[in-house]
């Protein structure tokens, strides 16, 4: 088939056209700018769900593959390469879903400089997308490193007032991870004759003292961005300081790149280092989990709290994938879907707030929802999804990973201690401690002192309008979807989950 | 229809209410209540109708009423979700039903519809009466809740999760339906959210019963890893409980099960509000009455004990009939003991619903003790028998309030707590049903003999621990009855009896029909429930009606649990400690007027033996210090940003040093501006030839030929 017919490629690429619109058009036309950029990203929305249509779920291997000698010199045989299979289609489809959502968010939220964001922020959706689908290690890292560009700009430019602190550390961050990653996939690259992942991991075979070495060089670059603790401390500054569509696809899409990186490539490209490691990756997510779960109780910012519970949550996420076994892989990446959809509507109902206020410090609110009872609602609901009610999606993904978990530290198990789910456990009940105080501080109780602040500016707060609650209910209806019925996006994933752990070699 | 297809359908109606007021008719009070109390009553007849189907079923316990459906693929396997209803589930739903919609109608008349809106009533705080004008005199009438809706809607939702809970044939929906309740109670008892002490409870309710339900959580892992499915059916088998009891765990020495069943166990101790974990019930009745009738008396705290008695083959699976295994004896010291803590702290209280709250902590006590000792009918008995007589007293102390609070309004005088015990006597000729009602409840709690069903249900529980030679838990058992009648006397001796002791008392007022009809519905149940499970071998009155409690939910386990041999030693206890408590209890406060005279007001009893002291020394100031100095500041602002900002400064160090030692100085003085210098050298040298006159060009060239000439000359042909 024609190279740009490939249905991947135009799901990755469709952004661009949009790019190139918006780039002939006066910058003083805002409006249309952003409806340009948000019919563009529902179109590419659409085009998900086109792939979804071509999906077979019940295939376990690379599918819609579109694959084309790209660099072939001097021995190094590098490939277009993309595929999707069940262990990112649900990411893809994230992608395309939240993008739009973010879009509308900013509508009135950004007003200087919207044909640079909008711009900055389709072109960030290609990156994303790009990461999900490529299979060739190299074309990978252009699009991983891709993502960081727009993301510095997006924080650089339409942050907040420590913008450049935290864009840098961003940046550097993240950058010091991948680069040892590179060196990795040169590595491997050279070595195998090739780049592309599934012909590595069919050719297996690297000495387990190597593949130790690379593990570890993958792992710094995808810790770093998942982020795990001790690696974290980017996140708060970053999300702070970010925009709230900027917020929204951090935490909704770019921590997941560093979860999927250790899906798509650690567990099945170093499978003997993986079992080895596994019991120190759910040490470390387990401390992540109380850790971020502490720290985010004593955040006086609801943004900065939000942002650490991120920390807690992908511990979660960790603990399940790194329990090696189906139930806690596919809690993992349930979870991924469940913490991008929870935390963004978050962070999108901080920026509804702090739209109006000018203010994220906690103690300034309280008695929300009186004031605004759609508001204080919605917020419930995604509080109580965030920390995992029954009937909710985020009790499924924890519930998932738990058994997974449990299973890990079973006889024969690789974590060989259940001490790891029992203590990860702790983090369900003191997610419940920081959401519920968060919720009772801001929208019970007597009527904080910006209720007055805000009148003496000559308005009263006011609830969401229809544009607002047109950004939130999608993701509600998933919230619902996935915690009533979640089988539908598990059996998306079965077999490439079952394919996964098989293939490992766990007595 | 089938009956499966009716118990899927049982819990429906009110999650449909809870949805409808929320979306459409939350500005229509009348409407609201009306969906609300039609799905009670359309949940109540339907599990009506399952349950008279189900007591028609012979052996219902091997061929129960179940359908099952996939829900969670979980690998190769499914975890399916479905409905059960076997004796226990139909015997359970049977009081549920009831209980929850009467709660439902009672609400309709405590949140005071048909009244006029208040004059200054605000969401969020209790409703504070309103003015009205009649005949030319102005007087103070109590308001409508001004949250009158939402009240439904969280009731909707609370009753669904109960339903769901009954109707599960797994731990799974179980769960959910738990957890459900949990944030209904924590919604519900917030639900005056204006009141800082009402959102402190609401918090301290939910985070107290998510520590005992993370370790729930845990025991379901572990059981779905040893046996790969969480319903009970498929559990329960000869089987799979003999490997899950062979399988050692290296924790106190504890079998598989055993250690499942702690686990499990430890949900319901936060649940059921037992030691040490008891500490948030009593708090919780800052929530409106009914909520504490139903959720902290009826039907949420019951759930605990259902969950245990679901989970009893497991609890007693090494179980030989006489020495209690590790297990068994855990739960039953906890539930003994609580039983009697409980009853103890409840002597000293002055607040009649706190009173209620720790009798009910005491009486849960009792469930789960008997289950400790492997008395399973008797628990069940006692659990039906005690959610209706205790609804009604929760009910009555609602109907006692609210009458009160009449008198509070007439003399506008809001300093009398219209809960204080102390404020209150003589209600009986005010409130004459709610009197009675409150009486029966009261004397069916402190197992007055014979008439009362909690006499009979208690008396079994007693006898169980007798038979079976539990010497410790019986007698633990029997104080904490004595004690138990003794403080339902104190109450009912000071709220109804005597004279009135305040103006307020004087004015109170009997509540509408809507608040009393309730109380007379479960005021018969209180009586004739127990009639159903009469003892064989009982004196007088055994044989008369059949035991069929005992042969019904007997025949869910797969062992029907012996009839017990009648000894008269329990008897003869249970109607000392009964009699005796209500004497006394009248005895020692006929005369009582202040606090002041009352022996009782012991410090430590009134001050709940320092628990929520100690807790928040021990637990909840650490867990803030742990939180707010160690990690947050400590850890994440100083290690690992500081690590963070060291590696930031230590390269800006050599990258000054670089800057200031080589790049300056070499590079930039050396080689840059050096090679700048050299070209500016070179050209300002070489200007002065730069004249313009042509002849002086023409003669440089003439040179240059020569030179350049001479030396290619000199150069190629030498």
């Amino acid at each position: 088939m024609n190279f740009f017919l490939q249905p991947l490629t135009i799901l990755t690429f469709f952004p661009l056209l949009g790019i190139l619109v918006i780039l002939f058009m006066n910058s003083e036309m805002k409006n249309a700018i952003r409806w340009t950029a948000l019919v563009t990203s529902l179109i590419t929305f659409g085009i998900s769900i086109w792939v979804l249509t071509m999906f077979t779920a019940s295939n376990p291997d690379l599918q819609l593959v579109a694959k084309y000698n790209w660099i072939t010199v001097a021995g190094w045989n590098i490939q277009y390469h993309m595929g999707v299979d069940g262990l990112s289609i649900l990411l893809v489809l994230l992608t395309a879903f939240l993008t739009p959502i973010s879009i509308l968010s900013t509508w009135t939220a950004v007003e200087e400089r919207v044909k640079d964001f909008m711009v900055f922020f389709l072109l960030l959706e290609v990156g994303m997308t790009g990461v999900f689908l490529a299979q060739d290690l190299f074309l990978f890292y252009i699009f991983w490193e891709f993502t960081l560009v727009p993301m510095y700009f997006l924080i650089g430019i339409w942050g907040g007032p420590r913008r450049i602190y935290a864009a840098i550390k961003f940046f550097l961050y993240t950058m010091a991870g991948s680069i040892l990653m590179l060196l990795a996939i040169l590595w491997l690259g050279i070595q195998g004759q090739t780049f592309s992942v599934p012909d590595l991991i069919l050719k297996g075979g690297i000495p387990a003292n190597i593949q130790w070495w690379l593990f570890l060089a993958f792992t710094a670059a995808f810790a770093i961005k998942v982020p795990m603790w001790p690696l974290h401390s980017w996140l708060p500054d970053a999300h702070v300081e970010a925009p709230t569509a900027g917020s929204v696809i951090l935490a909704g899409v770019l921590l997941k790149m560093g979860t999927y990186g250790f899906l798509r490539f650690n567990i099945p490209l170093f499978p003997e280092a993986t079992v080895a490691a596994a019991p120190w990756i759910a040490l470390f997510a387990a401390i992540g989990i109380i850790y971020g779960a502490a720290v985010s109780y004593a955040q006086a910012d609801v943004k900065k709290l939000v942002a650490y519970s991120s920390v807690s949550h992908l511990g979660f996420v960790m603990l399940g994938m790194f329990a090696l076994n189906e139930q806690g892989i596919a809690g993992g990446i349930l979870q991924m879907i469940n913490h991008g959809l929870s935390t963004g509507a978050l962070f999108l109902l901080v920026g509804m707030i702090y739209e109006q206020t000018h203010t994220r410090e906690i103690k300034v609110y309280g008695g929300l929802w009186k004031i605004t009872p759609i508001f204080g609602s919605i917020m419930l609901i995604v509080a109580l999804s965030s920390m995992g009610l029954p009937g909710l999606n985020g009790f499924v993904g924890e519930f998932t990973i738990l058994l997974g978990a449990w299973g890990a530290g079973m006889d024969g198990g690789p974590y060989g201690s259940v001490w790891y789910a029992g203590i990860s456990a702790a983090g369900v009940i003191m997610a419940a401690v920081y959401i519920l105080y968060m919720f009772q501080k801001m929208f019970l109780g007597p009527e904080g002192s910006i209720v007055e602040e805000v009148k003496k500016h000559g308005h009263a707060l006011r609830d969401l309008n229809w544009r607002e609650i047109a950004t939130i209910v999608p993701i509600l209806i998933f919230i619902f979807w996935i915690g009533l019925y979640p089988a539908p996006f598990f059996d998306l994933m079965a077999p490439a989950v079952t394919k996964l752990v098989a293939a490992l070699p766990i007595p | 229809m089938t009956t499966e297809t009716l118990i899927w359908l049982i819990p429906l109606p009110p999650i449909l209410a809870f949805f409808l007021i929320v979306l459409f008719t939350n500005k229509s009070k009348a409407l609201s209540h009306t969906i609300g109390v039609g799905a009670a009553a359309l949940s109540w007849l339907a599990s009506m109708v399952v349950f008279f189907r189900a007591i028609g079923v012979e052996h219902l316990g091997e061929h129960p009423f179940e359908s099952s459906l996939n829900w969670l693929p979980t690998g190769d396997t499914f975890l399916k979700i479905g409905v059960l209803i076997d004796p226990v589930g139909a015997a359970v739903l049977f009081f549920v039903s009831i209980t929850i919609f009467m709660i439902f109608l009672y609400s309709v008349g405590y949140h005071n519809f048909g009244q006029p809106k208040g004059d200054h009533d605000v969401a969020g705080l209790p409703p504070h009466g309103a003015t009205v004008e009649e005949h030319g005199r102005k007087h103070v009438v109590p308001s409508i809740e001004p949250m009158y809706s939402r009240f439904f809607a969280f009731l909707g939702l609370f009753a669904f999760g109960m339903y769901t809970l009954v109707v599960s044939d797994n731990l799974l929906t179980l769960f959910v339906g738990w957890e459900i309740m949990g944030l209904c109670s924590y919604l519900l008892i917030g639900f005056w959210y204006g009141k800082p002490s009402a959102r402190n409870a609401a918090i301290k309710a939910f985070m107290t019963t998510r520590v005992g339900d993370v370790f729930m959580l845990l025991g379901i892992a572990f059981l779905y890893w040893a046996t790969g499915t969480l319903s009970f059916r498929e559990i329960f088998t000869e089987e799979t409980l003999h490997i899950l009891g062979t399988t050692m765990t290296p924790i106190f020495g504890l079998s598989a099960a055993g250690l499942i069943a702690l686990l499990l166990f430890i949900g319901t101790v936060g649940k059921s509000a037992q030691w040490p974990l008891h500490v948030w019930l009593p708090d919780a009745m800052e929530g409106p009455t009914p909520v504490s009738a139903m959720i902290h008396a009826a039907t949420m705290v019951s759930a605990g004990v259902y969950a245990v008695i679901r989970m009893f083959p497991l609890l007693t699976t090494d179980f030989n009939g006489h020495e209690l295994t590790t297990a068994m004896s855990v739960v039953a010291f906890i539930g003994a003991f609580t039983a009697l803590f409980a009853a103890t702290i409840a002597v000293a209280q002055n607040d009649i619903k706190r009173v209620l709250a720790y009798s009910t902590i005491s009486q849960l006590g009792f469930m789960i003790a008997a289950l400790g000792i492997g008395a399973y009918v008797a628990a069940v008995f006692h659990l039906i028998t005690h959610a209706f007589f205790k609804a009604l007293l929760f009910l009555g102390s609602g109907s006692v309030i609210h009458g009160m609070e009449h008198g509070v309004l007439h003399t506008g005088n809001h300093e009398t707590d219209p809960q204080n015990m102390f404020n209150m006597g003589g209600l009986r000729n005010k409130m004459p049903i709610t009197f009675w009602t409150f009486l029966i409840g009261g004397f069916a709690l402190s197992g007055f003999p014979i008439l009362t069903a909690g006499f009979w249900s208690k008396d079994e529980i007693l006898a169980d621990a007798f038979g079976h030679g539990h010497m410790a838990v019986f007698i633990t058992l029997a104080v904490a009855a004595f004690m138990t009648a003794f403080y339902t006397m104190r109450q009912i001796t000071l709220t109804f009896l005597g004279e009135p002791r305040t103006k307020e008392a004087e004015h109170a007022q009997e509540t509408p029909w809507t608040m009393t009809a309730p109380l007379v519905v479960l005021a018969f149940f209180a009586v004739t429930y127990g009639w159903v499970g009469i003892p064989e071998h009982f004196p007088l009155f055994g044989g008369l009606v059949p035991n069929w409690f005992h042969e019904f939910v007997g025949g869910t386990l797969a062992e029907h649990p012996e009839a017990l041999e009648f000894n008269v030693v329990p008897l003869l206890t249970s109607l000392f400690v009964a009699l005796g408590g209500l004497f006394f209890g009248w005895l020692a406060y006929r005369n009582v007027q202040t606090p002041a005279e009352d022996k009782f007001q012991i410090p430590v009893l009134k001050n709940k033996w320092y628990f929520d002291e100690a807790y928040d020394f021990l637990f909840v100031k650490p867990a803030y210090w742990f939180s707010e100095t160690f990690v947050s500041a400590w850890m994440d602002k100083g290690v690992i940003d500081g690590i963070l900002h060291t590696f930031g400064k230590v390269t800006q160090f050599l990258g000054d040093i670089i800057r200031n030692y080589f790049d300056l100085p070499v590079i930039n003085r050396f080689f840059g501006d050096g090679t700048a210098d050299a070209t500016q050298w070179v050209g300002r040298n070489l200007r002065p030839i730069q004249t313009g006159r042509v002849q002086q060009y023409f003669m440089l060239a003439l040179v240059i030929f020569i030179v350049v000439g001479a030396a290619l000359y000199y150069l190629l042909l030498a």
